[in-house]
């Protein structure tokens, strides 16, 4: 067990201490420790002897002295200054004209120096005076030594894209080694691959990415409508619909500050600065509007993301990742504990509800087809899910529509058939085969008629055929109805209101 | 990220939830340390499937073995970076042995070779860790310096800090980073207590 700390390895007992700290304390001790640095460094910095990291430099340093001059002949002591990191083993080519009259500094100043001459970073007269003193200073030429060997050291991370199916593979691979006690359930499987798919698109954005402008896309009533907004706020948004599950679930919801008065954010780098409250008044009314339940703020998604966007006086910045991870991350665990059985509380959508297990799947899909915005305004290559994901998806897709077609119906927006034939509840019904062709695909027979009704072959009236992501992009209103790129045979209507209302599936 | 200081709690935690057998905290444990452990063994074996590899086998081995973990002594990253370390560069000697092996009979220079490969790959990763790992003023100095080349003074500037200190950052940051170079114990890779 001792050995554990061996990565990285201690060089001596001062930096094994660094080391250890540095891991283990937040920024703030860091900078008391900073501090008492500091306060112990000065004896050390005045006198050359008095130091325990520079080797075994003995040479005569003493402060403020004059150093006596170069000899001429004398093999430079020290790799280059850094033109390039491949330079390093070269030997010393004639200090830099230093302009008139070479600089004076004392010993302290130039061993402070070191690290920025390692780097190259001094202006040409430290730089010259620098080396001026490594000639004579033994302590100092060694630590120029080592700090310069360091810099070469200095490497561009690798590249953080891991192939997002190495994350499937290692779990899998784990879970198959040592079954889980507590496994994650079946169905959000997804929501799990999805989120992290997500975030690892995230990990590498800049600002510009984070800012850069997304339109959000869905499909209300006989047409197409969007929202501009930025890939921060398509991610503010997810973590403010994500909070509907969150809240049935018990857990806090996200917009808790923005709904009680509190200070909008605990977030992030926007609450320095969000001292103006002009925009306070509207918004806060905003989410009490559809406040249900007791204490949560059970509303449409659409109006939980307004208030949400609302509430941050800035627009939504990088600093909406953490708590949207933390939020999926903690919907994972939980769902893990109280499962999806009968006891649980379904989802409320302000509108709707979804059972539990649904509603994981419903926002999977949302994370994907967001995460595809957030792709496409980077122009990122980003895959669709995984065949078994993409296939429960597209289940809950199709389970969906009988209901959907309903309530179009009774908007006046899908046809009041003719030819509507109704049956009793449970029995079959007048049906379309609604074929998903793909790895994530397979057949469903939907009753027209009656959400009470039962799908049945021997009643089929129509039959469509869509690519797997073909229908799911028409399902999240990214394609209209009338674009799809479908295959029909049969009774046109029945046709034409399926693909409506499975466009009208989609909503902010 | 403010993930990187988690306080220890985190990682004791994590360490509970993965000996009770809890799926989602493997999920997690990887979402952290996933690109902290592929890094590391791409800077040491130099090829992604191999990177790859030593990735399923760290995770199994937390996953396996969840009590190897003591949290008292010390951050779960530092322990996964040991595991990962000692893993690949075990992986590296193997198949630098077996590629010897099958060029024909070891020369003593070749077996040199080997071993100057397996020191240079090791501190390459030390080196990466120690980057990682250092406070983030530190690293934001050095960030600054090298990779963005601003002199000090702008770097202090940028860093809204004393000139003084931002020299006190630079110099102080390569002292940490030159330590990769010690103790990279030629022949054998570091030591790791109670993992295996």
């Amino acid at each position: 067990m001792s050995g554990e700390n061996v990565f990285p390895p201690p060089e001596d007992g001062g930096n094994e201490e660094d080391m250890k700290r540095d891991e283990e304390k937040d920024e703030e001790k860091d900078e008391k420790r900073d501090e008492r640095r500091r306060q112990e460094r000065p004896p050390e910095e005045g006198g050359a002897t008095a130091s325990g990291d520079d080797g075994d430099g003995d040479a005569p340093s003493g402060p403020g002295g004059t150093p006596p001059a170069r000899e001429p002949g004398r093999p430079p002591r020290i790799p280059l200054p850094r033109a390039s990191v491949e330079d390093s083993g070269l030997p010393l080519p004639p200090a830099e004209p230093a302009g008139p009259g070479p600089l004076t500094l004392e010993h302290p100043v130039l061993k402070s120096l070191l690290g920025a001459w390692a780097l190259a970073a001094c202006s040409a007269e430290e730089t010259a005076a620098v080396e001026e003193h490594l000639g004579d200073c033994g302590a100092c030429a060694d630590e120029a030594r080592r700090l310069r060997e360091a810099v070469g050291l200095l490497q561009r991370p690798e590249s953080l894209d891991l192939d997002p199916g190495l994350r499937t593979r290692v779990l899998d691979g784990c879970l198959n080694r040592r079954p889980p006690r507590i496994p994650v359930p079946v169905w959000a499987a997804s929501y799990d691959a999805e989120t992290a798919r997500l975030d690892a698109l995230l990990q590498d954005f800049g600002d510009a990415e984070w800012h850069a402008p997304v339109r959000l896309r869905w499909f209300r009533g006989e047409g197409a409508t969007s929202r501009r907004t930025t890939v921060a706020g398509v991610i503010a948004h997810l973590l403010a619909v994500d909070g509907l599950v969150a809240l049935a679930l018990g857990l806090d919801d996200p917009l808790a500050p923005f709904t009680t008065g509190d200070r909008p954010g605990g977030n992030g780098e926007a609450n320095g600065t969000n001292e103006t409250n002009e925009a306070d008044e509207t918004h806060k009314g905003h989410g009490r509007d559809g406040a249900t339940g007791s204490g949560g703020t059970v509303d449409t998604p659409a109006r939980r993301t307004e208030s949400f966007w609302a509430g941050s006086h800035f627009p939504p910045t990088r600093s909406v990742r953490g708590p949207w991870r933390e939020q999926t991350h903690a919907l994972v665990r939980t769902v893990s504990f109280t499962g999806g059985g009968p006891g649980t509380m379904p989802v409320s959508y302000g509108g709707f509800e979804l059972p539990l297990r649904d509603a994981m799947l419903d926002r999977a899909f949302e994370c994907w087809v967001h995460a595809e915005d957030i792709a496409e305004a980077v122009d990122y290559p980003y895959a669709p899910p995984a065949a078994r994901h993409l296939h429960g998806m597209i289940d809950l897709a199709a389970r969906m529509l009988p209901e959907t077609l309903a309530a179009r119906r009774r908007a006046g927006l899908a046809t009041p058939s003719r030819t509507r034939h109704l049956v009793t509840a449970g029995r079959p019904g007048r049906s379309l085969r609604l074929e998903i062709e793909g790895s994530g695909g397979g057949e469903w027979l939907i009753p027209l008629d009656s959400p009470g009704a039962v799908g049945s072959a021997d009643h089929e009236v129509a039959h469509v055929a869509l690519d797997d992501v073909e229908f799911c992009r028409l399902a999240a209103g990214h394609v209209s109805p009338e674009e799809a790129a479908a295959g029909q045979l049969g009774d046109r209507e029945a046709i034409r209101d399926v693909l409506f209302a499975a466009a009208s599936l989609s909503r902010m | 990220m403010a993930k990187k200081d988690a306080p220890p709690r985190w990682d004791r935690k994590m360490q509970q939830r993965l000996a009770r057998g809890e799926a989602a905290a493997l999920g997690e444990l990887y979402d952290r340390f996933a690109s902290l452990v592929h890094g590391l063994a791409h800077r040491v074996l130099g090829d992604e499937r191999a990177a790859d590899g030593i990735t399923r086998e760290v995770f199994a081995h937390v996953w396996e073995h969840p009590d190897a973990y003591d949290p008292k002594q010390g951050p779960l990253r530092t322990w996964v970076a040991s595991l990962t370390h000692r893993l690949a560069v075990q992986r590296l000697r193997a198949t630098e042995t077996a590629a010897l092996a099958e060029a024909g009979p070891g020369s003593a220079e070749a077996t040199e070779e080997l071993e100057r490969r397996v020191r240079h790959a090791s501190v390459a990763a030390r080196a990466d860790y120690i980057v990682q790992a250092m406070p983030a003023p530190l690293r934001a100095a050095l960030e600054l310096a090298y990779f963005q080349r601003r002199d000090y003074r702008q770097t202090a500037a940028d860093l809204g800090v004393t000139e003084d200190e931002a020299r006190r950052r630079l110099r102080l940051g390569l002292q940490l980073l030159s330590t990769a170079h010690d103790s990279a114990a030629p022949g054998a890779p570091p030591e790791y207590g109670g993992a295996a």
